[in-house]
C-alpha cells in the first residue's frame, strides 16, 4: 500500500509541477525516481516533523501540493500542533501519508503504533481522514487527492493486504462503497479492516446471518447520507477499525446515529480497548489479541443474538 | 530550577559584550513617525482592553523599516505573487503590525480602536484569513521559520525574486521547532530567508537569560549555517543600512538578524517593565500617561 501511494505521488508529480514530496528520514532508496528525476521537487529533512509540516505549509501557500510522508505516530502526535495551525487553520492542500496505520509496527511496541490518529485528526476542523482498504484502492484514493482543496490524512495499512476492493465501485472522497448488501446486520468498516468485516459476513452468512458491509474509506467527512440511509434499513450495525474507540468512526457513528435518529439501530463498536498494547509480535498477533479476527469479528456480531435467517 | 543571580548575571554581561551596536544613550530618540506607530498600538490597547504592547513596542522600528523601505509589497494588491513576504512569527505582537499595516492602507486604520472586539477582523493574533497583508495565522509559537522556510523555497522553484522576512520574539526561540527550521534552512542555503529576533531580553516571565538563557546566540545561529549580523533593534539609519545589504552571503546561507531592542521601548514606565508584556484593563489614566509619553 505504501509503494502505491508513494508510486502515485512520483506519477502525479510527472503530470503537475505542483506536486511536491516530503519526507523525514525514511527507508533507503524510498522514491529514488522521483529524486533523481525532480530533484527540485524532493525534500528529505530528516527526523523534524515539526519543520516538516511547517515547510509543508509555506510551500502550500505559494502554491505547491506537498505530499508529506513518514511514521503515522510521528506525522501525528509530535507535530499536532504543526498540523492543526499551519495546514488546518490555513486550510491548504497538504496530504499527509502516514506509514503504519493501527498495529501495523506492532513489533516495535506502542511508541511505533498509531491507534488515536484518526481520532485526533478527525477533531480537526478542515482535516479529511481516508484509510484504503487495499493497494488497488490506493490507487484510486490518490488520483482522488491532487485536486482535494484542504488537508488530507492518509493512513496506509501494512502491504500485501488482500485485495477485496472492486474497480468498479469506484472512489469518490466522502462516498462510502456498499461492499456487501445488509439484512438485519451492517458492518460498517474503515481501512483492511473492511476487508476483515467482508470476511466476518462470509462466515455469518454461512450460519445464517445475513450481514452486509458498508467500507468507509473516508472516515472524514463522514458519509452521513449512506449511514442514515442504511440504519433505516437493519437492526444491527457493527462498526470495525484498528483504533481506539474513542473518537474513531465508532465514534463518529455513534455520534451521528445520536444526533439524527429518533430511533437508532442497535450499535456495537469493535476496535481498540483504552490502554497502549502491552504485546508485541504481529499486526495479526495484536488484532487477534483484541478480539478482531474475522472468526472474533463475527462471534461478537453474533452473539448480540440476532435471530438467524435474514 | 531558577538560575542563580550570578549567573543571570553572568548570562547578561556575555549578551552585553556580544552586541557592539552603539549604546542606548547613543541612539536617536525616537522620531515622530516611530511615535506615531506607537500611539497606533495603543489606539488598539484602548480599544481592546488589553493587549501585548511590550513585545509590539520592541518591534515597531524593525517592521517599520522593513515596510517604508525593504518589502516590495502592494497594498493595493496584498496577494500580489511577486511581493516579498513578512511573517510575525511572535503573533503575540500583532499591534505592532497591525499598526504598520494601517498606515501602508492595507486596511483603515479606524479598525485598530476595535481590536480584539467580536466582529472585528483584528484579533490578539494575527490571522491570515481576515487581515490583508498578514501572511500566515501565527500565535502559536515557533511556527514561523518552518513556514517562511516553505514560501522561501517556493518562491525559488518558481523563479521569482521574493524575499521571505521571519520576525521571531526571543523567548519564542526556546522552540525546538525554530532550530529544526534552521538547520533545513541551511541545508539549503536560502540566502532569500531571514529570520529577525526582536532580542528584548525578556519573556512573560523573567529575563530570557533567567528562564531560557539564549546565549551566546549570534554563535548559535552562526553555527547553525546563518549569516548574522547583530543591530540596535530600534535605530531606524541602522536597520535601514543592514537590510539593504541582504543577503549577507550570497547563493550560501540564510540570514538572521539580532536585533537588540528594549521591551515596552518609547514609554519609560513600560520599558523593561513584565508587567506590560500583556495588559488588560487599563485604567484611563494610565492609557493617558502612556499616549502622553508618545507625543510629538
Amino acid at each position: 500500500m505504501r509503494k502505491t501511494s508513494l508510486d502515485c505521488v512520483y506519477e502525479m508529480a510527472k503530470r503537475d509541477e505542483r506536486v511536491v514530496f516530503l519526507g523525514s528520514d525514511l527507508g533507503v532508496g524510498t522514491l529514488d525516481e522521483f529524486r533523481t528525476t525532480f530533484p527540485d521537487r524532493f525534500f528529505m529533512e530528516g527526523i523534524a516533523e515539526q519543520n516538516l509540516i511547517g515547510m509543508a505549509a509555506g510551500l502550500a501557500m505559494d502554491g505547491f501540493i506537498p505530499y508529506v510522508n513518514t511514521i503515522a505516530t510521528f506525522l501525528t502526535r509530535r507535530c499536532f500542533e504543526q498540523v492543526a495551525v499551519d495546514l488546518c487553520l490555513h486550510n491548504l492542500p497538504v496530504r499527509l501519508i502516514a506509514n503504519g496505520g493501527g498495529l501495523v509496527y506492532a513489533p516495535l511496541g506502542p511508541t511505533h503504533l498509531a491507534i488515536e490518529d484518526m481520532g485526533i485528526l478527525r477533531a480537526l476542523p478542515n482535516m479529511a481522514v481516508v484509510a484504503p482498504v487495499d493497494a488497488e484502492e490506493m490507487r484510486r484514493c490518490m488520483a482522488a487527492t491532487l485536486d482535494w482543496p484542504g488537508p488530507l490524512y492518509i493512513r496506509l495499512g501494512k502491504g500485501g493486504d488482500p485485495v477485496v476492493s472492486d474497480a468498479k465501485a469506484g472512489f469518490a472522497l466522502g462516498k462510502g462503497i456498499l461492499m456487501r448488501e445488509p439484512g438485519r446486520l451492517l458492518f460498517v468498516s474503515t481501512g483492511i479492516m473492511s476487508g476483515r468485516a467482508l470476511a466476518a459476513a462470509e462466515l455469518l452468512a454461512a450460519r445464517g446471518i445475513a450481514a452486509g458491509v458498508l467500507h468507509l474509506h473516508t472516515v472524514k467527512p463522514l458519509d452521513e447520507a449512506a449511514l442514515l440511509r442504511l440504519a433505516r434499513e437493519v437492526e444491527t450495525v457493527v462498526t470495525v477499525e484498528e483504533h481506539v474507540l474513542a473518537g474513531g468512526l465508532g465514534s463518529a457513528v455513534a455520534e451521528l446515529f445520536a444526533d439524527r435518529l429518533a430511533q437508532a439501530p442497535r450499535l456495537l463498536r469493535l476496535g481498540l480497548p483504552d490502554r497502549f498494547p502491552e504485546k508485541y509480535g504481529s499486526q495479526d498477533d495484536l488484532l487477534r489479541h483484541f478480539g478482531l479476527t474475522p472468526e472474533q469479528i463475527a462471534e461478537r456480531a453474533a452473539s448480540l443474538g440476532m435471530r438467524s435467517a435474514a | 530550577m531558577r538560575s542563580s543571580p550570578k549567573s543571570i548575571s553572568a548570562a547578561l554581561l556575555r549578551a552585553e559584550a556580544a552586541f557592539a551596536a552603539p549604546r542606548p544613550e547613543e541612539v536617536p530618540a525616537l522620531d515622530s513617525r516611530s511615535k506615531a506607530l506607537r500611539r497606533l498600538v495603543v489606539d488598539g490597547l484602548k480599544g481592546g482592553g488589553r493587549g501585548h504592547l511590550g513585545a509590539a513596542f520592541s518591534a515597531i522600528e524593525i517592521l517599520r523599516v522593513l515596510y517604508d523601505e525593504v518589502l516590495r509589497v502592494d497594498p493595493a494588491h496584498p496577494a500580489w505573487p511577486e511581493r516579498d513576504r513578512l511573517l510575525l512569527s511572535k503573533g503575540h505582537g500583532c499591534l505592532a503590525l497591525y499598526a504598520i499595516l494601517a498606515d501602508k492602507g492595507f486596511f483603515p486604520t479606524d479598525e485598530l480602536t476595535r481590536f480584539c472586539r467580536f466582529d472585528s477582523f483584528l484579533g490578539g493574533h494575527p490571522d491570515a484569513a481576515k487581515v490583508p497583508g498578514v501572511e500566515a495565522s501565527t500565535g502559536a509559537l515557533g511556527h514561523g521559520p518552518s513556514i517562511g522556510l516553505g514560501l522561501a523555497l517556493a518562491a525559488r522553484l518558481h523563479h521569482r525574486p521574493s524575499r521571505v522576512f521571519v520576525v521571531t520574539g526571543d523567548g519564542e526561540i526556546n522552540e525546538g521547532s525554530v532550530w529544526e527550521a534552521a538547520m533545513s534552512a541551511a541545508k539549503h542555503r536560502l540566502d532569500n530567508l531571514t529570520i529577525i529576533v526582536d532580542y528584548n531580553k525578556h519573556q512573560s516571565y523573567a529575563a530570557t537569560a533567567e528562564v531560557l538563557d539564549l546565549e551566546p546566540l549570534a554563535d548559535k545561529w552562526r553555527s547553525f549555517g546563518f549569516a548574522v549580523q547583530e543591530v540596535d533593534g530600534h535605530d531606524v539609519a541602522a536597520l535601514r543600512t543592514l537590510f539593504r545589504a541582504l543577503p549577507f552571503s550570497p547563493g550560501r546561507k540564510p540570514n538572521a538578524i539580532i536585533a537588540h531592542t528594549v521591551k515596552g521601548k518609547g514609554v519609560s514606565f513600560a520599558e523593561n517593565n513584565l508587567a506590560w508584556h500583556h495588559k488588560s484593563n487599563v485604567p484611563a489614566a494610565e492609557l493617558e500617561a502612556v499616549y502622553r509619553e508618545l507625543e510629538d
